[in-house]
């Protein structure tokens, strides 16, 4: 491609793409019922009276991600590791691998959340924490360490066997072999869906105000209620985005890195 | 009080068409307020709304589905027997009333509804008021804090003793709005979806106050959770709190329900109700 074509090409892109959203912004403000759109959804006042509680709120919600995360992480490796066990005599420990993922699979993550978070308080035993957000961690955890355990086999069965077959034959043991041949390799592949499942992580820290605990969503609904505008929503919503995009674009720039390595070590 | 009662009466007739304080008017057909031609939902009946479960002591009888606790079409309870009086003022047979469950936070959200009005211890806010009309008032109420006994919270003898603890209460209540403009404690408050999952939190000892109405404190202590008491009642503000039924914004039949409601404050209806359900509720402790 020459420069004159590569400049023209990029003309033509911005011209293009800014008489397609001005056109879009256009047909949308001029809209019927515009007027009460914005009204409801995007209050400037109401915006600015309700961003400092919220952000105040969303703190919470990156405290339990960032918790649940460290232990997910940890706990999915090691249901993925127990999973693709070899022998015969594992198959108890793989049958209870399997029983684990699929349940917290199935489960919607509300219902783990609500019935930890009121239901193991309730059993007044000592010991067990009372706390909410405690509650509402370990639920996540459950249900994303079984998602994430998905995950990491993905990786683990898509490394070759010969792989793990030539190890062994150099005297690595099973563990050896796992360790330092087929994790390494097996984490590196999978890091692209690793990290979408934070982003889904991200957005359901939320679901935890279920149970009391004032996060960013539970502070934006506390807002609408009192005022019956929804602009709290559109701003709670903003912080969650503004959180997750950046995730987004590094897993997207990590997949593309990925692919142009590979491209380089097959030509 | 009596002036501000007699003046909210003939507003209430200026709302039906300016018809004469007899009492039997509302079946006349060819009157706004005749049965006939009531602004309905569903012509011929009354469509009623209220939350599921339906709690006493505002609402009694045997549960049956798809209603839990108790029955708002018993006609027992509160809310229920008042709902029934209206209806009954409004020319319904007792047939012609049927309920339909509705969250208690969409019962008030802005936009059209399924019921021609919702009787679910909604109490009148001026927020409220802008996105749904209320009737005028069937119970003036009173907020109070539920603590369970042995606590330390269950010794507070004033408001600035609450302070200090974590209170809860459910989400878009006065009663939660009472927590953060009058308590204004230290701790961040719990904010449930629902009263029962805040109910649950105190039993579980999550939160060591609840915050609800008298009348539902006097439910709360005496059957959700064992071992509990009423810290006290908050003093009535100066505005007074009370419950009204919601109906969609603009429509007409409120005009109705209030001359029906009149009728019954004059007639002693709305006490005799108040007096058989309500009578356990005596008073509180006050904090002051």
């Amino acid at each position: 491609m020459s420069g004159a074509e590569g400049r023209r090409g990029a003309l033509i892109a911005t011209l293009s793409t800014v008489v397609f959203f001005t056109a879009l912004a256009l047909l949308i403000t001029h809209a019927p019922g515009w007027p009460e759109v914005q009204k409801t959804f995007f209050d400037w006042g109401q915006f600015k009276d309700s961003l400092p509680d919220i952000a105040r709120a969303f703190l919470l919600n990156v405290k339990i991600f960032l918790i649940a995360e460290a232990f997910i992480l940890v706990l999915a490796l090691l249901l993925a590791v127990v999973r693709s066990l070899p022998g015969p005599a594992a198959l108890p420990l793989r049958i209870l691998g399997i029983a684990y993922a699929d349940f917290f699979r199935g489960v919607p993550t509300i219902l783990v959340i609500a019935m930890l978070g009121f239901g193991a308080p309730a059993l007044q035993l000592k010991g067990v924490p009372l706390s909410t957000t405690f509650w509402g961690i370990v639920a996540l955890v459950l249900v994303y360490t079984a998602y994430v355990s998905e995950v990491y086999r993905a990786g683990i069965e898509s490394v070759h066997p010969s792989q793990d077959a030539a190890a062994r034959s150099l005297g690595l043991t099973h563990w050896q072999s796992l360790r330092t041949v087929v994790l390494p390799q097996a984490v590196r592949r999978v890091i692209p869906p690793l990290l979408n499942d934070f982003i889904g992580l991200q957005k359901d820290t939320a679901l935890v105000g279920f149970l009391g605990s004032v996060e960013a969503f539970k502070q934006s609904q506390i807002d609408a209620a009192a005022t019956f505008n929804y602009t709290s929503y559109v701003a709670a919503a903003l912080l969650f985005v503004a959180l997750t995009v950046p995730l987004a674009r590094f897993t997207d720039w990590l997949v593309l890195r990925d692919r142009r390595r590979r491209q380089a070590a097959g030509s | 009080m009596r002036r501000s009662l007699a003046l909210v009466f003939v507003l209430a007739l200026a709302g039906c068409g300016g018809s004469s304080s007899s009492s039997s008017q509302g079946t006349t057909s060819g009157h706004p307020c005749a049965q006939g031609s009531l602004p309905l939902v569903n012509a011929g009946q009354l469509t009623v709304g209220t939350d599921n479960p339906a709690f006493p002591p505002w609402f009694g009888g045997a549960p049956k589905s798809p209603w839990k606790v108790s029955n708002p079409a018993s006609g027992q309870g509160f809310e229920s027997a008042v709902a029934y009086a209206v209806a009954d003022k409004l020319g319904f047979v007792e047939s012609d009333v049927k309920w339909i469950v509705v969250p208690f936070n969409t019962s008030f959200a802005p936009g059209p509804k399924k019921f021609d009005f919702d009787i679910n211890e909604i109490s009148y806010t001026p927020a409220r008021a802008k996105v749904v009309d209320f009737s005028d008032s069937y119970y003036n109420v009173d907020q109070a804090v539920v603590a369970r006994r042995g606590t330390k919270i269950a010794t507070a003898q004033s408001t600035a003793d609450l302070q200090q603890y974590k209170l809860g209460a459910q989400i878009g209540t006065t009663s939660y709005t009472y927590i953060t403009e009058f308590i204004k404690p230290s701790k961040q408050p719990a904010v449930f979806d629902t009263n029962d999952a805040a109910v649950a939190a105190l039993k579980n000892g999550q939160i060591d106050g609840l915050v609800v109405d008298l009348p539902t404190a006097f439910y709360v202590t005496a059957a959700q959770v064992p071992n509990s008491k009423i810290v006290g009642q908050f003093p009535t503000s100066d505005a007074g709190e009370r419950f009204g039924m919601v109906f969609q914004k603009g429509n007409k039949l409120v005009g109705c329900v209030n001359h029906a409601l009149n009728q019954m404050k004059a007639d002693g209806t709305l006490q005799k109700i108040q007096d058989k359900w309500l009578a356990k509720v005596g008073g509180a402790p006050i904090l002051h």
